[in-house]
């Protein structure tokens, strides 16, 4: 094997000291990242098996129990036409997750290969992705997103679009700031010096050793979207009627809080609970990737 | 200091720049032809030549973008279709009740975030430093809009102490102005008091942990003006800046908390304008806001440098 051969195929040095099973110990220290972790994939499992786990079809509506207070048949109530609260709660976190997941996804598209060329080529290239980056975030997130969201027209695909482009300067700023530092380890100069393609360098030496950070914001990012998706649902911007997603359910509630209190509590509540368990998974693995704590 | 902030204001003009590029071509992202959507339902070939001749749809987008950037450099930012007032004097006529809101969300957010991240520094590990993380955290992870609905379901329908929705000039009636205010301030600030908790509590552990705060103690100070006039000066200067920056924060929040009370302030307008496809309006707002953040963003760096010493030497 040539010694370019070698040095293209070996795998990339882990420049801060993290593997899976470092990460994994320290994780499983930190109860209450653990927490976090559980909240999420409860809230994944529900929105999984919803239509096993709802007891009611979500958009059916019964004229016999509109507005009913929380009962045996109908445990978090019934809402302003009859539908069970906890069955649309339940199928409400689909469009909640899938919103908050696919919208980080698209950030995830747009940020990551943008910030990693201005990174890694500076110069020009840098100086105008920095800008317009610089532009994009100077514009509210929310503003932006409910802008987009006008322009493209309500529905809940538009608004993980805008939310995802509201994002992506975060993840522009985050791979742009780490590629400057990883590219001037040894390990990455030596490719170069090898004669390993720029796309070979990027792939295999530069993004796997980027990837930590990314991981963290990115379970930041989720718990932000998952609020904007439900702000825009609730500001009429989102998901669309009859479907169900938390905020369009509270968009409703608002207008029922003296007839029908429980109709506003569930949905904010389920919000709260999976954005913090977001947050703090995202504190944990902040924790467990830190390089500079040795534990 | 001058050289200082004209050399800032110069790094900001291809920002701006960009920020009025991407407002523009917000309505690139309009499905068809642009007149349809300006001109509404009730339309008519005459109206949607005159339209595409007013807003020079027939010429290529850079004319058009040219002939919007001269305009909006001049005070022009268009007319909005609802009430055909111009956009400038619109947002001119919502700012000063956001303002309001934003300013007293902000000296609830301070009122709360400095002095909890204070405790949670000079007690870290403690039972307040860990319950004040907790509630930091619960106050970034509550959504503003829920937390306002269920104020109000408490606070109003419940025990009728503050009125539920409504808005009254301060020149009218100052009390109850302050009555209709004080709970969507409070639903803005937490999450902003949050996030400062947060800032003051990590600068006051870097402070604590320095040399110049090692020799207070040393030369038998007490620890309360160690923390005070010490470390918490030194603290404060990124809490400062930071805290300018939350803006845009301050802003996203106050669309939702607006709604929620029926204020007629600048979250109000963009909300409104989207669904009567006010697009002039919508785009007056984002660039304004965009331009408000640079704007700020300035004012930080002129803070950081009035309150750090070592720069100004």
């Amino acid at each position: 094997m040539s010694i370019s051969n070698a040095a293209a195929t070996a795998p990339a040095p882990a420049r801060t000291g993290w593997s899976q099973s470092r990460v994994w110990r320290r994780l499983r220290r930190n109860p209450t990242a653990l927490a976090g972790g559980v909240i999420v994939l409860l809230f994944i499992a529900i929105a999984i098996a919803a239509p096993l786990l709802a007891p009611y079809e979500p958009n059916v509506s019964s004229w016999l129990t509109v507005r009913k207070p929380p009962t045996a048949a109908h445990w978090m109530g019934t809402d302003d036409v009859g539908r069970d609260v906890m069955s649309r709660l339940i199928h409400g976190s689909r469009a909640s997750l899938s919103a908050g997941i696919i919208s980080v996804a698209i950030a995830l598209l747009i940020g990551v290969p943008l910030g990693v060329l201005a990174g890694y080529y500076g110069g020009w290239l840098d100086a105008v992705i920095s800008r317009v980056t610089e532009a994009v975030l100077a514009c509210p997130f929310l503003i932006l997103a409910i802008a987009l969201a006008a322009f493209l027209g309500p529905s809940l695909t538009n608004a993980m679009i805008a939310i995802g482009i509201s994002a992506a300067p975060i993840f522009v700023r985050l791979a742009r700031g780490q590629v400057l530092s990883v590219k001037t380890e040894d390990y990455v100069q030596g490719a170069r010096a090898v004669g390993c393609s720029d796309f070979r360098i990027i792939r295999r030496y530069i993004l796997p050793n980027i990837f930590p950070p990314l991981l963290v914001q990115s379970t930041l990012t989720i718990a932000t979207a998952i609020i904007a998706e439900a702000s825009l649902s609730f500001l009429g911007l989102g998901q669309q009627p009859p479907d169900p997603s938390w905020g369009s359910m509270l968009n409703t509630a608002k207008n029922f809080i003296t007839q029908a209190p429980w109709m506003a509590i569930w949905p904010g509540v389920a919000i709260f609970v999976v954005v913090f368990g977001f947050n703090i998974l995202g504190d944990g693995l902040r924790d467990a990737l830190d390089p500079r704590d040795s534990r | 200091m001058l050289a200082f902030m004209a050399r800032r204001l110069a790094v900001s003009i291809p920002t701006l720049v960009l920020i009025s590029l991407l407002v523009f071509s917000l309505q690139l992202l309009l499905p068809g032809d642009p007149a349809l959507a300006i001109a509404g339902d009730e339309r008519t070939p005459e109206m949607l030549a005159f339209i595409r001749e007013k807003y020079h749809l027939n010429d290529p987008i850079v004319v058009q973008y040219w002939y919007w950037l001269t305009g909006v450099l001049s005070g022009d930012m268009g007319i909005s279709i609802r009430s055909q007032m111009p956009v400038t004097e619109l947002i001119l006529t919502k700012l000063p009740v956001t303002l309001q809101l934003g300013i007293m969300a902000m000296i609830i957010a301070l009122a709360i975030g400095i002095p909890a991240g204070i405790i949670s520094a000079v007690r870290k590990g403690s039972a307040w430093d860990v319950g004040a993380n907790v509630v930091a955290l619960s106050g970034i992870s509550i959504p503003n809009f829920w937390l306002g609905i269920m104020l109000i379901m408490l606070v109003s329908v419940q025990w009728g102490l503050l009125p539920a929705s409504g808005y009254t000039s301060p020149l009218e009636d100052p009390v109850r102005n302050i009555q209709t205010m004080i709970m969507p301030a409070f639903v803005l600030g937490t999450g902003i008091a949050a996030i400062m908790m947060r800032h003051t509590r990590s600068s006051m552990l870097s402070s604590l942990q320095a040399d110049y705060v090692r020799t207070a103690r040393a030369k038998g100070l007490s620890e309360r003006i160690v923390v005070l006039r010490h470390a918490f000066r030194n603290a404060l200067i990124p809490v400062v800046t930071l805290g300018t920056l939350q803006l845009g924060e301050l802003l996203s929040g106050a669309v939702l908390t607006e709604q929620i009370f029926t204020i007629p302030g600048f979250g109000k307008l963009i909300v409104d304008a989207v669904f009567n496809r006010d697009y002039a309006v919508v785009q007056g707002v984002v660039l304004f806001t965009g331009t408000a953040f640079i704007l700020m963003n300035l004012l930080a760096d002129m803070l950081y440098f009035l309150l750090n010493p070592r720069l100004r030497a």
